[in-house]
């Protein structure tokens, strides 16, 4: 079997390795989350207020990682944080990814006056700080777990727009086009049977590129109070721990450690993907 | 160029506002209005008349420079956004200031010691720099410089207790200027960790940069023509590559510019600090419609008219440029 040529090559990439590994960790933390023997994320107790984690004085055993001001169990909501977090990851890249490649590609192959006026809007949408469009778009639509999805969707897509569009300028020129354009190929299929699957690898590194920032968009949201109430945030716990850092300083680092995880983990994953994917950079 | 994206820019805002939602009557009053009351709003707002008509009126008001009245604040909205501009405007400037002078000595650092540890820990330090937003390096350093070692503090402009009085809005321009540097102090030390989280994501791509155009720079014959004169390496690194590895660094510093000013809106609400980005969290929470639109809309106006001076100064940059 092929099995060891498999590990050589894992081997020889070690950041799409530990990348990939990262990436399957957080979800099966996420999907995992009812069956582990936790307690209740939302369960609060007056008693358990702010209690330290197991390695400082006058921790709690019951609670491994301490409690929160509400005296919620911290480790129970950092695993159940998880949840929202592959959520608002998988939907938010998967959205701004399809928005923006099929942009990028109408985009670049048809050029001419088409391409001018997309590229006028996707110029519009970075002209406005990416956070503030998010806020603005959560304050009018109402806060929620899709309304980050939405706001993730609404500054990302440019990203993807961007860089597929300025692929394409490239691809349109080569020989293969011209042939499938002398096939009588008509623009539908050329655009994705021929174009589409010489951009994947670079949409497949831009889409954990932009999952890493999603993670990082519902944080701050949750931190602002605009994400979901109805489950345990990893930004809703920043926000709790931001207003008794004095008190309870460790309740901000243990989201924070996750989050910054999440965030290189993905970036790893990136560097990895584009690495393997990119027949050139592998030689 | 500007002006097509400054109108793409208005129907955003107009779309995102006032037509997403549906009613934005209904977000801006209690449930206890009468229909009366409710029609009143509607046509005091424009907001009985067709879409396409609304847009006009709406452009029209906009181009003369009222953005209304701020429902949660009730006062006039520019007047309210003037008045706190100035405070982004100082922290974006400080943190571009911050990162220019990081990113220039790391990639000197990197180059001048290339091959041993300063190199080695430099690009570490660049390396995480760059794969951690803002809002996280707000967070660690709040921890880090404030909670474990109390030496900045974490929210404000000035101490609560500082009574100076300033007769602009740049309290950090205004006491440097006029030599008053105990309070210049107080402020730099507010806004220390601020500017520092937000210039830390383009001091790595600075340090990135320009590491690699010096390292280019350095195998040119004019570098090695300076060495065989007898010049210090220091000095030609400094003297010779440096000036004329800077013009890509400027050139990426310009359009990294925009994403600091971007970052503000969280730092400055993380670190409660009174600029607009604070104020725009304060008019989310209210749902203040005309305060949100008028923030977003000077917000865009700042990003098209810093891309404005990139544009030009290319030109004074790049002679080739300016010929044709």
């Amino acid at each position: 079997m092929n099995l060891t040529r498999y590990v050589d090559t894992a081997f020889a990439n070690p950041k799409l390795l530990i990348g990939g590994l990262g990436l399957a960790i957080i979800a099966a933390i996420a999907l995992a989350a009812p069956l582990l023997p936790l307690q209740d994320p939302l369960d609060q107790s007056l008693f358990a207020q702010n209690l330290p984690p197991f390695w400082l004085p006058g921790h709690d055993a019951s609670y491994l990682l301490g409690t929160d001001s509400l005296g919620r169990d911290l480790l129970s909501r950092l695993v159940w944080g998880a949840r929202p977090v592959l959520i608002v990851m998988v939907l938010g890249a998967a959205l701004s990814g399809v928005v923006g490649v099929i942009v990028g590609l109408v985009s670049g192959y048809l050029g001419g006056g088409s391409d001018a006026v997309l590229s006028r809007i996707i110029e519009v949408f970075m002209a406005f700080p990416p956070m503030l469009l998010a806020i603005v778009l959560v304050a009018v639509v109402g806060p929620g777990l899709y309304a980050v999805v939405i706001s993730i969707a609404l500054i990302g897509w440019t990203r993807f727009a961007r860089v597929v569009r300025a692929e394409v300028l490239v691809l349109r020129e080569q020989d293969f086009i011209t042939a499938a354009h002398l096939l009588g190929y008509r623009w539908f299929r050329i655009l994705f049977q021929e174009l589409l699957p010489n951009i994947i690898p670079m949409v497949l590194a831009l889409l954990a590129l932009e999952m890493g920032r999603a993670i990082v968009v519902e944080a701050i949201l949750a931190f602002i109070g605009f994400s979901t109430s109805d489950m345990a945030t990893w930004g809703g716990i920043l926000a709790d721990g931001r207003n008794y850092i004095y008190q309870a300083w460790w309740i901000m680092t243990l989201p924070i450690f996750a989050i910054t995880l999440s965030v290189l983990t993905l970036s790893l994953l990136a560097d990895g993907l584009r690495l393997a994917l990119d027949p050139v950079i592998r030689r | 160029m500007a002006l097509p994206t400054l109108l793409g820019v208005m129907v955003v805002v107009f779309v995102l506002i006032r037509v997403v939602p549906g009613d934005p009557i209904s977000m801006m009053i209690s449930g206890e209005a009468s229909p009366d009351d409710i029609a009143k709003l509607r046509e005091a707002y424009g907001l009985d008349r067709s879409i396409p008509v609304q847009f006009l009126y709406f452009l029209k008001t906009v181009s003369t420079g009222h953005l209304g009245t701020s429902i949660s604040l009730h006062q006039d909205v520019l007047e309210l956004i003037m008045g706190r501009l100035p405070a982004t405007l100082e922290l974006a400037i400080l943190a571009l200031f911050f990162a220019t002078v990081l990113g220039v000595s790391f990639a000197l650092t990197s180059v001048y010691w290339r091959g041993r540890w300063p190199e080695v820990a430099v690009d570490a330090a660049n390396a995480l720099a760059l794969a951690l937003p803002e809002f996280l390096w707000a967070l660690l350093l709040i921890l880090l410089l404030s909670v474990s070692i109390p030496l900045f503090p974490i929210s404000g402009r000035t101490d609560p207790s500082n009574a100076a009085v300033f007769h602009t809005q740049f309290y950090l321009f205004e006491s440097l200027f006029t030599a008053r540097f105990s309070d210049f102090a107080e402020i730099l030390r507010h806004m220390f960790l601020p500017a520092i989280s937000l210039a830390l994501p383009l001091t790595a791509v600075i340090g990135r940069v320009l590491k690699s155009s010096l390292l280019d720079a350095i195998n040119q014959d004019y570098v090695l023509l300076a060495r065989a004169k007898g010049f210090s390496p220091l000095y030609v690194l400094l003297r010779h590559a440096l000036p004329n590895a800077l013009i890509p660094t400027i050139t990426i510093t310009g359009t990294q510019f925009t994403l600091l000013v971007g970052g503000t809106v969280l730092i400055e609400l993380i670190f409660a600090y009174p600029g607009i980005g604070n104020m725009l969290f304060g008019a989310a929470i209210n749902r203040d419609l005309p305060l949100m639109q008028g923030i977003t809309i000077v917000f865009a106006v700042v990003f098209i008219l810093i891309n404005i001076c990139i544009d030009m100064s290319y030109a004074l940059i790049n002679p080739r440029v300016r010929l044709d």
